[in-house]
């Protein structure tokens, strides 16, 4: 499944709920489902400071694709996180580097995204993309 | 309202006060609005706004520039507005007033300009655990820029001051006092007539951070006998953007200036300059007019009310919540002091604040989450985080219900 049809495909989830208590339910649900990343990995160098909540990032490179495994300390953060790994995860650099994710702003969690949110989540997506580039670039080399 | 004014022993004409509030009328995510982060800002009364409305409406000119009319009448009007807040604070001296930009730019006056002349290598400087990031930040540049120690007072698990090592702190080496009145994460109203009492009997003086005591409780500097005060206008119902630091006639002529430049002179030659008298010497510049005129138009409306009504309405507000919130299982109140304002921190096991915050802002109540600047508070509690609920007077005991109300389904939710 392309990038595209992934996001379409999380869109068309979020227009069942019809309430935000049960859309915010489902990324609960979500966070507390994500494949959590390797404790070896919660170092400080894999560490996006938000403000308010943290988020740990860890990729990988297979067969041309990047691999992500992520965390967070809050569970709402978590939820979001995981919405953005089924999305990103396992695509290749190229596809990644080029994604424009407009899902985050039709399901209605744009605010999460805002810069002043400080929970981490721009920086985390700023991150996957910066580690797209650099393993584009080893490609490349 | 009425069934919950019959439980208030305080009364308070509510209906009247919250209709001064425009922006309590307002929805948020479709619900009314619940604003319990008034530690971070309190909203401003009708009063208020249109004063400043006013100002840009009919009396826009600089002030102690101009001879003409606009010009004097603003000069008039801003300068009352000092000595609307020399009352208030009841200083000896409306030119004890400075106006600044906030309490953090207050701060960071005394601290450069104390620093400047009084801190030298070795000398102490004494603040506590409890300190907002603005009254630890600048006292840590003296330190390091003079090669002084930055001693703090450390707590008890209730949040309260350890009064006996401050006693142990104050030494010969002890330069200046600078410590909160109220703690903006904890709600702790600390001693501070004994803390200056403490200090002054070495000879050491004492800043007072403000910032969270003015729109609780009233403040007579004098009978505190503080030799700084400092406090934010946006805390205290006024605009953002103003401050005040009072201090002692005999500190602020010793002190240097801070900033320089226009209206902080009397003469100027390339060679030298000679400085203009208090309070000018310390307002570099065009000031915040508009700001210094609303702030006072906020201090009468509270004065109208009453500060010790307010603070009685508050605690009963106070004691209400917190009796509430001590039901819910899995909360830990983070300050726990006799003496408080009504200001109230908790972590809920397993949860992070954050996520409470969250679900709470959907349900249209406004609340702050996180560290509220004050990292070594935080360090000291072991914790990362608090979710914090502050209360102004326009609050109501039907507001903290929804609130707890709100708070357990989150907590359901996230659990
Ligand atoms: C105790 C305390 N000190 C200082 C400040 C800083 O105030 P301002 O940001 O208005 O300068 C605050 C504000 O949160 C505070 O609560």
């Amino acid at each position: 499944m392309s990038i595209e049809e992934t996001e379409q495909e999380i869109i068309e989830e979020f227009e069942i709920f019809d309430d935000w208590m049960q859309k915010y339910e489902y990324i609960i649900d979500l966070g507390k489902s994500l494949p959590i990343i390797d404790e070896k990995y919660k170092t400080g160098d894999k560490l996006i400071k938000g403000c308010q909540s943290q988020v740990w990032l860890h990729s990988e490179l297979k067969d041309g694709k990047i691999i992500y495994t992520a965390d967070s300390d809050a569970i709402i953060t978590k939820g979001i996180v995981a919405l953005m790994i089924r999305v990103l995860s396992n695509h290749t650099p190229e596809e990644i580097m080029n994604a424009k994710l407009n899902f985050i702003e039709k399901i209605g969690l744009t605010q999460h995204l805002s810069p002043t949110r400080s929970n981490g989540l721009l920086s985390m997506i700023k991150q996957m993309k910066m580690d797209a580039l650099a393993y584009s670039s080893k490609l490349e080399s | 309202m009425s069934e919950a004014k019959t439980i208030l022993k305080t009364s308070i004409d509510l209906k009247k006060i919250r209709a001064d509030f425009p922006i309590l009328s307002r929805k948020v995510n479709g619900k009314s609005l619940v604003y319990f982060d008034n530690g971070a800002t309190a909203q401003k009364p009708q009063q208020v706004i249109d004063a400043i409305d006013r100002y840009y409406k009919e009396q826009n000119a600089n002030i102690h520039r101009g001879v003409h009319t606009l010009s004097q009448e603003i000069t008039i009007a801003y300068e009352n507005s000092r000595s609307t807040i020399q009352k208030h604070l009841n200083a000896a001296y409306s030119h004890e007033i400075i106006f600044t930009s906030g309490t953090t730019e207050s701060i960071n006056l005394v601290a450069t300009s104390f620093g400047k002349k009084f801190i030298s290598q070795g000398d102490e400087i004494i603040i506590s655990e409890m300190e907002h990031h603005s009254n630890i930040l600048p006292w840590q540049v003296v330190c390091e820029e003079k090669g002084a120690i930055l001693k703090v007072i450390p707590i008890n698990d209730s949040g309260e001051l350890l009064m006996d090592e401050y006693k142990k702190l104050l030494s010969d080496r002890t330069k200046i006092v600078a410590v909160t009145h109220i703690s903006n994460t904890l709600g702790t109203i600390n001693p501070v007539k004994e803390i200056i009492e403490l200090a002054h009997a070495k000879n050491i003086p004492v800043l007072i951070d403000g910032a969270q005591a003015v729109p609780h409780t009233s403040v007579d500097v004098q009978a505190l006998d503080c030799d700084f005060y400092v406090f934010s206008g946006h805390k205290l119902f006024g605009p953002t953007g103003v401050g005040i630091l009072y201090g002692k006639e005999k500190w602020l002529n010793e002190l240097p200036p801070y900033q320089v430049g226009g209206g902080t002179i009397k003469t100027v030659t390339f060679e030298k300059t000679e400085y203009a008298d208090l309070p000018l010497k310390f307002e570099a510049g065009t000031p915040h007019i508009e700001g210094g005129i609303g702030l006072a138009v906020a201090i009468d409306y509270i004065n109208e009310i009453g500060l010790s009504k307010i603070a009685a309405y508050e605690h009963e507000l106070l004691l209400y919540a917190t009796e509430a919130l001590q039901k819910i299982e899995g909360l830990r109140i983070i300050g726990t002091a006799k003496n408080k304002a009504s200001v109230i921190s908790f972590v809920v096991d397993g949860l992070h604040p954050f996520d409470i915050g969250t679900i709470l802002d959907q349900l249209g109540i406004a609340v702050r989450t996180g560290h509220h600047c004050t990292q070594p508070l935080m360090q000291c509690y072991e914790i990362q985080g608090t979710v914090r609920a502050s209360f102004a007077f326009y609050n109501t005991i039907e507001e903290i219900d929804e609130f707890i109300i709100g708070l357990n389904r989150a907590i359901k939710m996230l659990k």
